[in-house]
């Protein structure tokens, strides 16, 4: 697997994307600068990482959803190219247009930095075939604007194709209600593209990879992946 | 040549901000206060003298990149 993390200004956790993809495949991923104009040839993955881009200014994710190499990671998925844009990631898919809706100001307006329960709502993708249909994992949410908001049109078109890749829960995977962190409609923590190549989410699998931080839960969805491109070598 | 433009969010689209400031009006004791939407306004200035061009000029940079149209809408004024 040959994954490629894009950094743009003020990016802050694109060496914990590094470290999981690594200790997931045994390959270091190639970092990429968001003012090239190319991926790495044979990039099978791109992913966004989190962070602030541009210290979070117009809209989070706007300016860097409009970077150069966003023209290349636009390319690259719709050859049905798998991208991963995780919290601030998941911002830049919708900023560019690679996701639908938009990510709001947190319903209690506050940053919230804390673990977090998801329930996973399909595990027949490149991303989440570790994981089993409704599993539920802790993994670590920080964000101020992780309110997914789409039309109603849109919403619907999510959940008839099963678009929606983890919800927010309670640990015994209850979903919705005091479980929801940010206000998400239909407590969305992260959608598929329509060809489930692109996943966009606002929790942090990357930062639950190792016991040491309080678990290893996040390890399956880069588990997934390895055995994605392992299955399609073979 | 002077231009402003306004970004607000559409009618419909929850604004936990405006909601916000809302309450701190009320609660200062801002009388009459029914409700408030926060926006945000850009102030551009322009090369050239030409109203159309620049009225596109400014059309096309709300679409690209000031305005997120799936929840806001925007306003373009040109001055003198």
């Amino acid at each position: 697997m040959k994954a490629a993390v894009v950094i743009f200004p003020g990016s802050n956790r694109e060496r914990d994307a590094g470290r999981a993809l690594r200790d997931a495949s045994g390959h270091e991923p190639h970092y990429v600068w968001h003012a090239d104009h190319e991926l790495p040839r044979g990039t099978d993955l791109v992913v966004l990482p989190g962070g602030f881009s541009y210290g979070d200014y117009l809209r989070c994710g706007a300016i860097a959803g409009r970077a150069n190499i966003m023209d290349a990671v636009r390319a690259h998925a719709a050859r049905g190219g798998l991208v991963l844009g995780v919290c601030n990631g998941f911002q830049i898919l919708v900023e560019s247009g690679l996701l639908p809706g938009v990510l709001m100001r947190n319903a209690q307006l506050r940053f919230v930095c804390k673990m977090q329960h998801l329930k996973v709502d399909r595990a027949d993708t490149p991303f989440a075939s570790a994981y089993h249909v409704g599993q539920v994992i802790k993994v670590a949410i920080a964000h101020g604007e992780g309110n997914y908001v789409a039309d109603e049109d849109t919403i619907d078109r999510l959940e008839h194709e099963g678009r929606v890749a983890f919800r927010y829960c309670d640990a015994d995977g209850h979903v919705g209600g005091s479980a929801n962190p940010n206000g998400s409609l239909h407590d969305i923590a992260g959608i598929y593209s329509a060809g489930f190549n692109v996943l966009g989410m606002m929790p942090h699998p990357e930062n639950l990879i190792d016991p040491l931080v309080g678990g290893t839960d996040g390890r399956g969805l880069f588990a997934s992946l390895v055995d994605h491109f392992a299955a399609t070598a073979a | 040549m002077k231009a402003r433009v306004t970004v607000t969010l559409k009618t419909g689209v929850l604004d936990p901000q405006g909601k916000a400031i809302e309450g701190a009006l009320k609660s200062l004791g801002i009388e009459g206060v029914e409700s408030v939407r926060q926006g945000k306004v850009f102030d551009i200035e322009l090369a050239g003298a030409d109203r159309a061009r620049a009225e596109d000029a400014l059309k096309a940079a709300c679409e690209k990149l000031l305005a997120n149209t799936v929840i806001e809408n925007f306003r373009v004024e040109i001055g003198g």
